[in-house]
């Protein structure tokens, strides 16, 4: 499959870029944290992302989308990454439309998609139960009583579980914490009796939260799927967030390495532009290098997901691979975007500590470099 | 596309007439073809093969066909490579005429240069060798020192050449000799094509610490050159030289891209994966038992098909298919791939990946040796990591040049 963008996905691509650059600069996430904003992201921008069509890119036409593939989300989300730009594309579209789509029954589809890419109805998805990403680590219980399921445990590392109309989590039906057969999907009001939603004030100024589910009662209606076969439809779910977050990884990526580039060509020291130094030269090439490898990576796994022939353990390799290799080069660059502009990228003021503190929420966020290169491993059967 | 998949029909019927069965195999080592007046056929099949190809102008698919090429369009090479894929189809002709003369001589050369040369590198008849370092150039090449000095209708070229590849095999040299001592280092150099069976050239074979002498000292004392040989314009070569050193790298970060998944090549041998080679040295069954290793051979392999991508990328983006300036990246990436790669399976092998001599090893576990030794040479020649890092800072990153800002102060 073509690695080059299409004319209608470049347009797409810049249009995003102008977006982002003239609506949803940086200095919107610096007020969202001086402000202490509950929502951790701009509803007015939100609200013009979804007159964009940005909810619907890559849901299906009857469901009220757009069609236009995988490969046209990412591109819109690499562009928000390079302005930090927050919003429920991650938490709602990427991870709850695509689990209601993997997972969720006819009805639960073409009642809920529509609000979704209409902006009606947020959601916020519940898969971790403590500080590292672990899928199958399900220790939350469901239980079945006459029509309805009791659910008790805890979630954490929620994106925007505090300001989410309902929420998706994963529970455990039967089996022990580590099997993958027994994981159910459930479906919550955000104000269901028993459901504790404790926001967390996350470095990155994007808000998480943790979940406390107290022998919360929902509908046999409330589950998504078969009961103890939901855990295929999560990791796909999850492969497609993944791919997600890596395309927004490297929006961030480029544009520190923009911002370091112009600083070495215009900082001078010793009488000559600190650019013209070798022992920042290999650096900097190095970082390029790299960054084309993200580049590549990236758009691969966004084509593997457009593929139609593509099956899910091939889906799963590009997402890992992908995953990986974002946040490996995340760490390395945002780290030189502070060293290479010395004292002033330590102060607040300058906006390169922003994507320092983005840079590790979105490496640990679905599976840090290490997680991604041991399930690689894994699905290589070594 | 109806033209192109009639193109792929017959392009498939026809390898499945031609290709010899023994074709279809892995290649070793000993039987890649080189050709020359001197050709070493170790296996007839690969005469066979050389001849029917090249009569297709297929060992150089997309050089015109007035040249004895191919004349193929990119989209006809492509179909044509997918299909010699397909069937495992060993690479009939290897030769730096194919990889790094030929395409400049198609560039800067005259008609009556191509209508001599290019015929017979798709032919395989003429093996060639490239005349570019010296002992005292090496990354800054453009100081060479060889000369040629016009008398009447030749040149008179003296000087030394060094890492001179294959130097003792090859029938003629792509040299470049200095024609002016007067002006700035990159305006006084051209670039001769001689035969190497000249009175006055001489070579010497330089052994590796792989054990091995795949690279000559190659000395020329009042070599006689014909005027005519001159390719390109007098004291312009520099550019062609540079012009040719993008080919040259797009060929070594080739080595790199093997199979896009970290392996040796396409064989079913212990040592075919790197992680196939760690679990056998260690009787591992389904997992490998030493997780920093595992950790390591997975990031080689995400890095190598991320790789992969990049080279894919980079050709379609660069729609003529020649070298762009991202050939340095490349070239780059691409070797210290393949350094780290053999540090792998050394790992991998333990004290199996370290023998250099005698029947306590496998034939196949000593090649890994001595690979390995050899991969060391990747980031030097074609231009040095370093040299290639330069590139990148300032063609493609644009960052300052010291050396010219000393130079104004």
């Amino acid at each position: 499959m073509a690695l080059v963008l299409s004319e209608d996905q470049q347009l797409l691509r810049d249009s995003a870029r102008h977006f982002c650059q003239d609506n949803a600069p940086i200095s919107v996430v610096r007020r969202l944290r001086d402000e202490k904003s509950e929502l951790g992201y701009d509803e007015a921008i939100w609200r013009q992302m979804i007159e964009l069509g940005w909810p619907g890119m890559a849901i299906a036409e009857k469901y009220g989308g757009f069609e236009f593939g995988y490969t046209g989300l990412g591109l819109v989300l690499e562009e928000t990454g390079r302005t930090l730009a927050s919003s429920p594309l991650i938490s709602s579209v990427l991870l709850g439309a695509s689990l209601l789509s993997e997972a969720g029954n006819e009805e639960q589809k073409s009642k809920l998609l529509p609000q979704i890419v209409a902006g009606d109805l947020r959601l916020a998805v519940g898969v971790d139960e403590g500080p590292h990403h672990a899928p199958s680590r399900v220790a939350c219980s469901a239980v079945k009583e006459g029509t309805e399921y009791i659910l008790t445990g805890t979630k954490s590392f929620i994106l925007d579980g505090q300001t989410a109309d309902k929420l998706l989590v994963s529970a455990r039906t039967s089996g022990e914490p580590y099997s993958e057969g027994g994981i159910s999907l459930f479906m919550l009001d955000a104000n269901a009796q028993g459901l504790q939603i404790q926001r967390t004030t996350m470095v990155d100024s994007r808000n998480a939260a943790n979940l406390v589910m107290d022998q919360v009662r929902v509908s046999e209606d409330s589950l998504l799927g078969v009961e103890g076969a939901g855990f295929t439809a999560l990791d796909t779910t999850l492969d497609i967030a993944r791919i997600g977050v890596a395309s927004e990884m490297l929006g961030s990526v480029q544009e520190i390495f923009q911002r370091i580039v112009e600083y070495l060509k215009q900082r001078e020291q010793f009488g000559v532009q600190i650019g013209a130094f070798q022992a920042l030269q290999h650096r900097a090439a190095q970082m390029y290098s790299e960054i084309e490898l993200c580049r590549s990576a990236v758009l691969g796994a966004l084509r593997c997901l457009d593929d139609p022939s593509a099956t899910a353990k091939d889906r799963a390799i590009m997402a890992s691979l992908a995953k990986a290799k974002l946040s490996e080069v995340s760490e390395t660059v945002s780290n030189e975007g502070i060293q290479m502009h010395g004292g002033i990228g330590m102060t607040d003021e300058f906006d390169i500590g922003f994507f320092l503190k983005r840079a590790r929420v979105a490496q640990q966020f679905l599976g840090d470099a290490s997680f991604h290169r041991d399930r690689y491993a894994t699905l290589h059967n070594f | 596309m109806l033209a192109l998949e009639q193109f792929r029909d017959s392009t498939r019927a026809w390898l499945e007439e031609n290709c010899p069965p023994s074709m279809r195999t892995p290649m070793v080592p000993e039987e890649i073809v080189w050709g020359g007046r001197d050709a070493l056929f170790a296996n007839p099949e690969s005469k066979l093969w050389l001849d029917r190809m090249a009569d297709k102008g297929w060992t150089c698919p997309t050089w015109p066909a007035e040249y004895g090429g191919g004349g193929l369009s990119s989209e006809e090479a492509k179909i044509l490579a997918e299909e010699l894929g397909r069937i495992n189809a060993r690479v009939a002709l290897t030769s730096f005429g194919i990889s790094m003369l030929g395409p400049v001589l198609l560039e800067y050369g005259t008609h009556v240069q191509k209508m001599e040369h290019i015929p017979k590198i798709v032919r395989g008849e003429i093996r060639w060798c490239q005349g570019y370092s010296e002992p005292g150039s090496g990354s800054d090449l453009a100081s060479l020192g060889t000369k040629a000095i016009l008398e009447g209708d030749e040149y008179v070229v003296n000087g030394s050449k060094v890492w001179t590849s294959y130097a003792d095999k090859a029938d003629w040299i792509f040299c470049l000799v200095r024609t002016d001592f007067e002006v700035p280092k990159h305006s006084g150099i051209s670039f001769l094509l001689f035969d190497m069976a000249s009175k006055g050239v001489s070579t010497k074979p330089i052994q590796l610490i792989s054990g091995s002498s795949p690279f000559c000292e190659t000395f020329f004392d009042n070599v006689r050159v014909p005027a005519a040989n001159l390719m390109g314009r007098l004291n312009e070569g520099w550019s062609i030289a540079k012009r040719l050193l993008q080919h040259e790298r797009t060929m070594i970060s080739g080595f790199g891209l093997t199979s896009g998944q970290g392996d040796r090549g396409g064989t079913t041998s212990t040592t075919a994966s790197l992680e196939g080679a760690a679990m056998h040295y260690r009787g591992d069954k389904d997992r490998l038992s030493d997780p920093a290793l595992r950790d390591q051979i997975a990031q080689f392999k995400i890095d190598s098909e991320a790789f992969a991508l990049t080279s894919q990328r980079s050709s379609e983006e660069s729609k003529q298919g020649g070298p762009t300036a991202t050939s340095s990246m490349l070239k780059y990436y691409g070797c210290e791939l393949n350094k780290r790669r053999y540090e792998l399976l050394l790992k991998a092998m333990g004290s199996q990946g370290l023998g250099w001599d005698g029947d306590e090893f496998e034939e196949e576990e000593l090649q890994v040796t001595r690979e390995w030794l050899r991969s060391k040479a990747n980031s030097i020649e074609g231009g040095t990591a370093e040299v290639q890092l330069n590139i990148v800072a300032k063609r493609v990153l644009g960052l300052p040049d010291m050396l010219s800002l000393i130079n104004k102060k």
